[in-house]
């Protein structure tokens, strides 16, 4: 069937920004934050910057601000997608607390490490979906589906371990947690990747697209043709995959898998790490270098704070600082009190 | 009979029906010692699920209740240990700094036009780290006061004992039943909940209601931490970790429906007393270890959701 197609477009908006990769990057306030942090930490600790390379890898603070904060980093891959899609995940630490324990578990009774890594990211696919559906077949909120698997997760984790902290030597776990690839941690390699593959699948295909599109009105997507539910499915079963990643890494790093402990609170620090990446919890627009970037401005200054010798609890009123003036940025008050601000304007 | 006190009622019979059988297979659950210490131990809880019910009857979410009941302890303990005050003023004191607490987070949920989930979060945050910034370690409280509290109780019939700390409890559900369905300030609630553009069309003081709500939610965080204070004799930078997803969960269970606008006070109340009842079976059990509370509150919380939706779908659609 052919119909005469119109150019609807408004041609008050200009179709596209100019292209200069560099320039805008740098100018990003994500970007120019980060720098900020880091200097500040400069000026506290003058080694900040110094990497040494020692026995095959590098080490420095530097190193160590991506290696913390590749946990967080590799939540908020997945975090970016559902809060892009109008929903949000609050199971995640639930779920790194999941995989943890399966990995743990799977090891000690004598499976062969890449089965238990296997069995430990199918309980995080299965935990996602599990997600996935109550929010597209029941038609629950997201923070209430998500919230049920929050409650039982860490039950259930404890219910693999029974109770106790599985603690285990196995080498290729504790390899995930600790070694290094090309000198670089292995966690901050696992995060890279995932950073670059995600991206590369949802902005060279459509999906990113058709996410943003569910975000903004799921039932105009659904009347666009778009399967909204399957998309819904298809993000929320990705978090629990980057979920049981982040767990896989938490346990090899402490060699062992802590039901109570392992990723709690972390959905909160994944959820700031993609609302300071400047994706709205209102859904839509959402870029997952940035929440990435978040993760790792998150980080630089958890370790600012430890190395100028406060008490790391101090982390939270920072923390809690940062949310209130990223609020105030991305209120509509301040973006009409000056309307000219390049990075606030995400009109409606 | 009204469909809409459906949810309720199913509540109501499935906490008889858990009990009935807890019962047949610990008779000596059955005694008014259990029930004394079911309000005793749920106290705290309760009280910050009162609060909770209001914010979700209007639509939102309070995730900072538990770290307020944490820096409220942490701040009765300061005042009375440190600058010698009286329990009384310091409760006073306490109570003053949670409700202007929560009013500043209304205040900003509704000016800055954010999602409440991440203005109460935000509010967590400050609250844990205040807390922990004012003494990161657990501080013990020893007054005449706390000790004449812990002593003053009523005798059941049966042996057993209602707390003062119960009897807050039942006090603030009686106060918030009065106050959601027989008060202006209640149908506001429940038409910010129902639809905020419409409520505001209709002449409702969205502003003012809001502030109020969250207000009253960060009051009574401060009461529960007055109480857990009282139960503990202790403030400590970390205590009542995670209580608002126990509240979140009890206002759910107690049929309140998460999207606003619809929902019972005293369904809260069952929803408290089925968590203190799977804990005390859990107890009672002895073989059962304590992670199996969190699995079977989860299952709950998911058998209620599901249950809502199948009764609201089968009503008449809105939309």
């Amino acid at each position: 069937m052919t119909r005469p197609t119109a150019d609807i477009r408004p041609t008050s908006e200009p179709p596209l920004p100019p292209s200069r990769p560099l320039a805008h990057f740098f100018t990003r306030p994500q970007v120019i934050a980060l720098a900020a942090v880091l200097l500040v930490n400069w000026i506290l600790f003058p080694g900040f910057f110094t990497v040494t390379w020692q026995d095959g890898r590098f080490f420095g603070s530097l190193i160590d601000v991506l290696n913390r904060g590749a946990p967080v980093a590799i939540l908020a891959i997945g975090m970016t997608m559902v809060i892009a899609t109008k929903g949000v995940d609050l199971s995640v630490g639930a779920v790194m607390a999941i995989s943890g324990a399966v990995a743990a578990v799977m090891v000690t009774s004598g499976y062969p490490a890449w089965l238990a890594v296997l069995a430990a990211v199918g309980a995080g696919l299965v935990c996602g979906l599990w997600n996935g559906i109550l929010v597209t077949v029941l038609e629950i909120q997201p923070i209430i589906a998500t919230l049920v698997l929050m409650v039982a997760g860490r039950g259930l984790a404890q219910l693999i371990t029974e109770g106790y902290i599985v603690t285990f030597s196995d080498p290729v776990l504790i390899f995930i947690g600790t070694g290094s690839f090309l000198g670089f941690p292995m966690p901050v390699v696992i995060a890279a990747v995932l950073m670059v593959l995600a991206t590369l699948i949802v902005r060279r295909t459509a999906l990113g697209l058709l996410i943003e599109a569910v975000g903004v009105n799921r039932s105009a997507a659904r009347f666009a043709g778009l399967s909204a539910n399957a998309l819904l499915l298809i993000v929320y079963t990705f978090a629990g995959f980057c979920a049981a990643i982040a767990g896989l890494i938490v346990a090899g790093d402490i060699r062992g898998a802590d039901a109570n402990n392992a990723g709690l609170w972390l959905e909160l620090d994944a959820i700031l790490a993609v609302v300071i990446g400047g994706t709205s919890l209102m859904g839509g627009r959402f870029s997952i270098p940035m929440a990435v970037l978040g993760a790792m401005i998150i980080q630089a200054m958890n370790t600012g704070i430890l190395i100028s010798g406060f008490s790391p609890q101090f982390n939270l009123v920072v923390k809690s600082a940062v949310i209130i003036v990223i609020l105030i940025l991305q209120s509509p008050l301040s973006a009409q009190l000056v309307r000219r601000r390049p990075f606030t304007g995400t009109p409606k | 009979m009204n469909r809409s006190l459906r949810p309720l009622l199913a509540t109501a019979l499935i906490f008889l029906f858990a009990y009935l059988l807890a019962v047949l297979q610990h008779p000596s659950m059955f005694s008014t010692r259990v029930l004394g210490n079911f309000l005793t131990d749920n106290a705290f809880l309760g009280i910050a699920a009162v609060g909770m019910t209001f914010v979700i009857l209007s639509g939102g979410i309070d995730l900072s209740v538990g770290a307020v009941i944490g820096f409220t302890t942490v701040l009765i303990a300061v005042l009375i240990m440190w600058w010698q005050l009286h329990p009384l003023v310091a409760f006073a004191i306490a109570l003053t700094v949670a409700a202007l607490f929560g009013a500043i987070m209304g205040a900003a949920i509704h000016y800055l036009k954010v999602p409440s989930f991440i203005v109460t979060l935000a509010g967590m945050f400050l609250a844990r780290g205040g807390a922990s910034v004012l003494s990161p370690d657990s501080i013990g409280i020893q007054h005449d006061f706390y000790t004449a509290v812990s002593k003053s109780y009523i005798l059941l019939p049966g042996g057993g004992r209602l707390t003062v700390v119960g009897m807050i409890m039942l006090a603030v559900f009686a106060v918030a039943i009065i106050l959601a369905h027989r008060t202006r300030f209640g149908s506001n609630v429940y038409a910010i909940g129902g639809s905020e553009t419409s409520a505001a069309l209709m002449g409702v003081p969205v502003a003012r209601t809001t502030i109020g709500i969250y207000a009253l939610s960060g009051f009574l965080a401060g009461l529960a931490g007055v109480v857990f204070s009282l139960y503990t004799s202790a403030g400590y930078s970390l205590n009542a970790l995670g209580v608002e997803l126990d509240a979140i969960a009890a206002v759910v269970i107690g049929g309140t429906l998460l999207t606003g606008g619809y929902g019972f006070v005293a369904g809260t109340f069952i929803g408290v007393m089925l968590q203190g009842l799977v804990q005390t079976y859990i107890v009672f059990d002895g073989t059962l270890s304590s992670w199996w509370t969190k699995i079977v509150v989860g299952v709950l919380l998911f058998m209620f959701i599901v249950l809502q939706r199948l009764v609201f779908r089968a009503g008449p659609r809105r939309t």
